[in-house]
């Protein structure tokens, strides 16, 4: 029996290990180093209605475990996605998340009807809280009514469940994930990249030509734990968890705080292998924490429940 | 064939100030097709430093399984690499990207390959593949400083070697372009600073050109978008290249710089 599998609205897993999007492009690089079919699910990379180059280099910059980036939403819009990289896609036995983006309401929309109709499509991530680019994206994820509209116009057209991207970069985390939910979203991925800057020892310049980016990677993973801890029990939203997931403890970790799957993403940077080797590794984990299932790690942080009575060390 | 596998150190020597010379032996030699292909390099087994280090492979030799990697002590990350000593193991992805095509040139024909600091090395495994199938090779290599220069002497068994650094200290003084123009040849491969491998595109034009770019890169395989450059017939629009896996050799005029 899998001690691994997940149901999530939209998403029937059979594990909760997942890329996250924008790290894995269309999983057309990671392809040439393992079977996708591996992984629990993929959220491909944001897709926009028109084609968009994105921001000018440097996009990249390392920081104390971790990066910040500034790639601007590069994609090939969204003819494009559906035309090559979904049927590229198809001939792998996973699901595909479709991360929408956009810069108008109906701009998400527009990428909203049409890319759920992908046969491989089970769920969109509604992108509301990319910090790299100058219009859309950080309105709708910090005004929560906002939100709340931009969620229920895209749960009217798309034809699989909505999971919205939820941006740290917020005064109150709480308040947003509430909004959404009263808009009908039917599931919650967070958290999106901390708003970050790294300055030039030799010019005292920004290194990042959009001055500001996305931090990413280790540093960022306590804080997403203790959002996922205060949204968690606020709402009855599954959560699919993502920031710093570097291992199968991580993953761990992320089910205590209260989520139901959990993304990987700048670690396949720093391993490629790094999705299938925490699959691995997962049941062993929960065998000598002593979880049959890894369902029996959520939202252990905060639910009542027995002392670790069988920890095998 | 791109792979991840744990190579065993062979030789690390500081070869000049900061520049040290290190030989991997491994499997993935194999899979080298062309000079100038480059190996991404996990420096830790912790998560920082957290990203990969590209490093350019300056020569290898499939009998032997070995490879060799030029580098500049400079970051953290390579400060860590050069601590690094024979027979430890060294998490290696690679062979990463597209050389440079040595079929450009044929046998009689002049090569000129011009590298700047950091950016010589890949010219070395270049410079030994154009020699061997008869071309004439001419080396013009920029330093800084004179105890940066490294390779002049393995540079000069294949070729003509000129040398220019930016403060007089050794050889010429001045920028490798200023060498270049005294210079006949058929085609030109360079690898070294941007405004470098810009002004040889300016002033060369009509000559054949392949120029090896650098960019900071996240993921190395072309998949995180970072090491993105526009396409010179679409500078305006969304036509693109990844550095990466797309180069980092390209033909003049084929990208911006």
């Amino acid at each position: 029996m899998s001690r691994l599998n997940v149901e999530l609205p939209g998403l029937n897993l059979k594990n909760p290990i997942m890329p996250a999007s924008g790290c894995f492009g269309f999983g057309r690089e990671y392809s040439q180093f393992y079977d996708l079919s591996v992984l629990g699910a993929i959220m491909i990379k944001a897709t926009t209605v028109e084609p968009r180059f994105g921001n000018p280099t440097p996009r990249v910059a390392e920081t104390d475990a971790g990066m910040l980036n500034a790639i601007g939403l590069q994609n090939p819009g969204l003819e494009k996605v559906i035309a090559k990289e979904l049927p590229w896609l198809s001939q792998f036995d996973v699901p595909i998340i479709a991360n929408v983006a956009g810069s108008l309401e109906e701009d998400y929309v527009a990428v909203a009807s049409e890319i759920s109709k992908a046969a491989n499509v089970h769920a969109l991530e509604l992108n509301i809280s990319c910090p790299n680019v100058k219009t859309g994206g950080i309105a709708f994820g910090t005004i929560p009514e906002v939100a709340k509209q931009l969620t229920r116009k895209v749960k009217e057209v798309s034809e699989v469940p909505v999971y919205v991207k939820l941006s740290p970069n917020v005064t109150n985390i709480v308040e947003m994930a509430k909004a959404v939910e009263e808009g009908g979203a039917d599931g919650l991925t967070m958290i999106n990249t901390i708003v970050g800057m790294r300055l030039d020892l030799k010019t005292g310049r920004p290194i990042l030509a959009n001055r500001t980016g996305g931090l990413s990677g280790p540093a960022i993973k306590p804080v997403a734990i203790r959002m996922i801890y205060e949204v968690s029990q606020a709402v009855s939203l599954p959560i699919i968890g993502m920031g710093g997931v570097q291992s199968a403890e991580d993953v761990v970790e992320y089910f205590y705080a209260g989520a139901s799957a959990v993304a990987v993403g700048t670690a396949n940077f720093v391993d490629p292998f790094v999705c299938p080797t925490i699959i691995e590794e997962l049941p062993p984990i929960l065998e000598k924490l002593g979880f049959e299932h890894i369902s029996e790690c959520k939202g252990r942080s905060w639910k009542q429940h027995e002392p670790f009575a069988h920890y095998r060390a | 064939m791109m792979q991840k596998e744990f190579c065993r150190i062979i030789s690390q020597t500081e070869i000049a100030e900061d520049i040290f010379e290190l030989s991997v032996k491994g499997e993935l030699v194999s899979q080298i097709n062309a000079p100038g292909q480059f190996v991404h390099i996990r420096v830790t087994d912790r998560w920082g430093p957290l990203l990969r280090r590209p490093i350019s492979i300056s020569s290898f030799n499939k009998a032997t399984k070995q490879l060799t990697m030029i580098y500049r002590k400079e970051g953290q990350g390579t400060a860590l690499l050069a601590k690094m000593v024979p027979g430890m193991e060294l998490d290696i992805l690679g062979p990463l990207g597209n050389g440079f095509p040595i079929e450009e040139v044929s046998s009689g024909e002049t090569a000129l390959l011009v590298g700047g600091g950091i950016g010589v090395p890949p010219l070395y495994e270049l410079s030994k593949q154009l020699a061997a199938k008869g071309c004439n090779v001419i080396h013009v290599l920029g330093f800084q400083t004179k105890s940066t220069v490294f390779y002049e002497q393995e540079f000069l068994k294949n070729g003509e070697t000129y040398v220019a650094t930016v403060d007089g200290t050794y050889a010429a003084k001045g920028f490798v372009t200023d060498v270049v123009d005294r210079l006949r040849f058929d085609c030109i491969f360079a690898c070294g600073p941007t405004p470098m491998l810009k002004a040889l595109e300016q002033h060369y034009s009509d000559k054949k050109m392949f120029l090896s770019l650098e960019e900071r890169m996240g993921c190395g395989i072309g998949a995180c978008f970072a090491c993105v450059c526009k396409k010179a017939d679409d500078p305006l629009g969304v036509s693109y290249k990844k550095v990466c896996s797309d180069g980092p050799v390209f033909r003049a005029g084929e990208v911006v710089i």
